[in-house]
């Protein structure tokens, strides 16, 4: 375990420093000149050249690199080209509202995504179990500006049951944790029911029910921790997925999160900000997906980590 | 009696039959094909230009014209008529759904392949790149990619191919890697076959149901994909028509104007939807694992 442990680490380590290299020899081909924007269209020729010696960007890419890897291991992700702060604050900022919108997300994916499976599981085969698989179809196919957009105008300007848009309180927090939710809740559905089709079929379920039990008894004690534990693993693996979606859901709700300011930084070619939050973004898919394969032998003593 | 009576070898014919079986396939097939036409006759299904801002394509206030009437979707902020740009869209979406596509799926095959059939280093190296590119967030590094190229229909298709090979990389490599230890491939190599010979005669045609498997599974993502960075206003650049970009223009004005949100989002939820429930149902007709499982 611990050597397992030790290993994945290693690997995940190797892959951020890919994923960083990758990122920076990204942006170091950006055509658009950042130097330019900082200094301005009535900046002189000479004022240019010394803000790129300044940001040490006329050195080559590899003496770039290093100094930004040297910074990196001791937490310095960089300033801001334009909002002249560090980047660690900017994102250490605005990382708790994209938390709070990601744990609202996994919230409204596990209610209506576990909540639907079981139905369909219970009842399969029926009208219900179809109309419930096509609604999941239709929650992945759904393209996440559209479903905020439209719950906008229905929930929002229509029944004004729910603010426009903005942070700060619970209602706040409804409308953009369903439109980040509603994708992943159709895939926990459909995997929630294959797994609760899978548990209702074991013997022991038959045991159970030739004791004597309960339908309700059988279904709940015996069938249901069994067949959630699974999914529950697959919240990991979801962090990532999270990661593309909360650009387009902070900018359709003006959601105040690290999506945002990457959107923000990427029209104004704020380098070091979009360096910050890939980095960021990849540390919280790499960890997702540690975190989801360490939690597996919890959940199943059958399965040992080599 | 019929094919279908072989269990150890899918037969197309049958393939196809039990395919045609599943209402939500079929329902998803017709769809596409509707789209497909809509697409191709567009010229003819409609009186307008897709770009002609028409003088009576307002209203007297200056405001687009709601569904209905001369304008069967209503018109856009410039006074278009919505559903021909929603019909020359089709066209984006398609067209970028099947190159885009089309690319992705050739590099995850080589890649997934090469990694499966190879191993050894080179299979290692591979892989690792592989999920190197897994814990990119996709989204992200393709707002960077289409950042750095300005922003047209082929470059989008490229940047959602270098975003979308992933998936197909891994099952095609797992698939890959099973396959090769299998005993008709060693049988194969003693009777002297090359690694060309190996790869493209005996185990590409098994990977072939899995290859139109994802290929259709990763259309549907890539017009989600499409639709986004178009939404975001660096996908594909107005004047051309995307479903993604119609929505982009127009959605300051969606609260007075809801059905030009509306209308083009259900035109890119519909083509998705069609492509999942047709990849779906094919996984279950060709994939074997998934055979005898509901």
């Amino acid at each position: 375990m611990a050597a397992y442990l030790v290993r994945r680490l290693l690997v995940s380590l190797l892959i951020l420093l890919g994923v960083s290299f990758i990122t920076f020899v990204l942006l170091y081909a950006l055509p658009a000149d950042p130097v330019r924007q900082i200094a301005g269209r009535s900046a002189t020729a000479q004022t240019v050249e010394n803000i790129r010696a300044q940001l040490g960007l006329d050195q080559p890419l590899m003496v770039q690199y290093w100094r930004y890897l040297t910074g990196l291991v001791q937490g310095d992700l960089g300033r801001s080209y334009l909002q002249r702060s560090e980047v660690s604050e900017l994102i250490a900022a605005r990382l708790p509202a994209t938390l709070l919108l990601m744990a609202g997300a996994i919230g409204c994916e596990l209610i209506l995504g576990l909540t639907m499976g079981i139905v369909a599981a219970l009842k399969r085969g029926s009208a219900t179990d179809n109309t419930l698989m096509i609604a999941s179809f239709v929650g992945v196919s759904a393209p996440q500006f559209v479903v905020g957009l439209l719950l906008l105008y229905v929930f929002a300007v229509q029944l004004k049951w729910f603010p426009i848009g903005g942070y700060g309180t619970l209602a706040h927090l409804v409308l953009p944790s369903v439109t980040l939710g509603i994708m992943g809740s159709g895939w926990y559905s459909r995997m929630m029911r294959s797994s609760m089709v899978d548990v209702l079929r074991a013997d022991y379920i038959r045991t159970a029910r030739a004791k004597g039990l309960t339908r309700a008894r059988v279904i709940l004690r015996h069938a249901l921790p069994n067949a959630i534990l699974p999914i529950i693993a697959m919240i990991g693996i979801d962090i990532g997925i999270f990661m593309g979606g909360i650009v387009v859901v902070e900018s359709v709700f003006g959601w105040p999160g690290i999506g945002q300011l990457a959107w923000q930084a990427i029209q104004r070619v704020d380098i070091p900000i979009i360096m910050g939050v890939t980095l960021v973004s990849a540390c919280a898919i790499v960890l997702g997906n540690l975190l989801a394969d360490l939690v597996t032998p919890f959940i199943d003593p059958r399965i040992r980590l080599r | 009696m019929s094919a279908a009576a072989d269990p150890a070898a899918p037969r197309p014919r049958s393939a196809l039959r039990r395919l045609a079986r599943r209402k939500l396939a079929v329902l998803g097939l017709v769809l596409i094909v509707l789209t497909v036409l809509g697409a191709i006759f567009a010229p003819w299904l409609t009186p307008y230009d897709p770009n002609e801002q028409m003088f009576d394509g307002l209203t007297i206030t200056g405001a687009p014209m709601p569904p209905g009437g001369q304008f069967p979707l209503g018109t856009d902020l410039l006074g278009r008529d919505l559903l021909t740009r929603i019909l020359y869209g089709a066209r984006t979406s398609l067209i970028i759904g099947i190159v885009a596509n089309g690319i992705a799926l050739v590099i995850g095959t080589v890649v997934g392949v090469t990694a499966g059939y190879v191993r050894g280093l080179t299979g290692a190296v591979l892989m690792r790149f592989t999920d190197l590119m897994m814990a990119f967030p996709a989204l992200l590094l393709a707002i960077c990619l289409a950042a750095i190229f300005s922003p047209s229909l082929w470059i989008v298709a490229m940047v959602i191919a270098i975003v979308n090979w992933v998936q197909t990389a891994r099952v095609l490599y797992t698939e890959t890697t099973s396959l090769a230890e299998r005993e008709f491939i060693a049988a194969e190599r003693t009777l002297g076959a090359g690694h060309m010979r190996i790869l493209l005669r005996h185990i590409l045609p098994h990977l072939v149901p899995m290859i139109i498997v994802w290929g259709t599974l990763g259309i549907s993502t890539t017009v989600l994909l499409e639709a986004t960075l178009s939404f975001l206003g660096i996908g594909v650049q107005p004047p051309t028509a995307s479903w993604g970009n119609i929505i982009f223009e127009n959605q300051t004005y969606f609260q007075a104007a809801p059905w030009l949100v509306f209308f083009p989002g259900m035109a890119i939820l519909i083509l998705a939807l069609s492509f999942n429930l047709l990849g779906d149902a094919l996984r279950d007709v060709l994939d074997p694992t998934q055979r005898g499982r509901d």
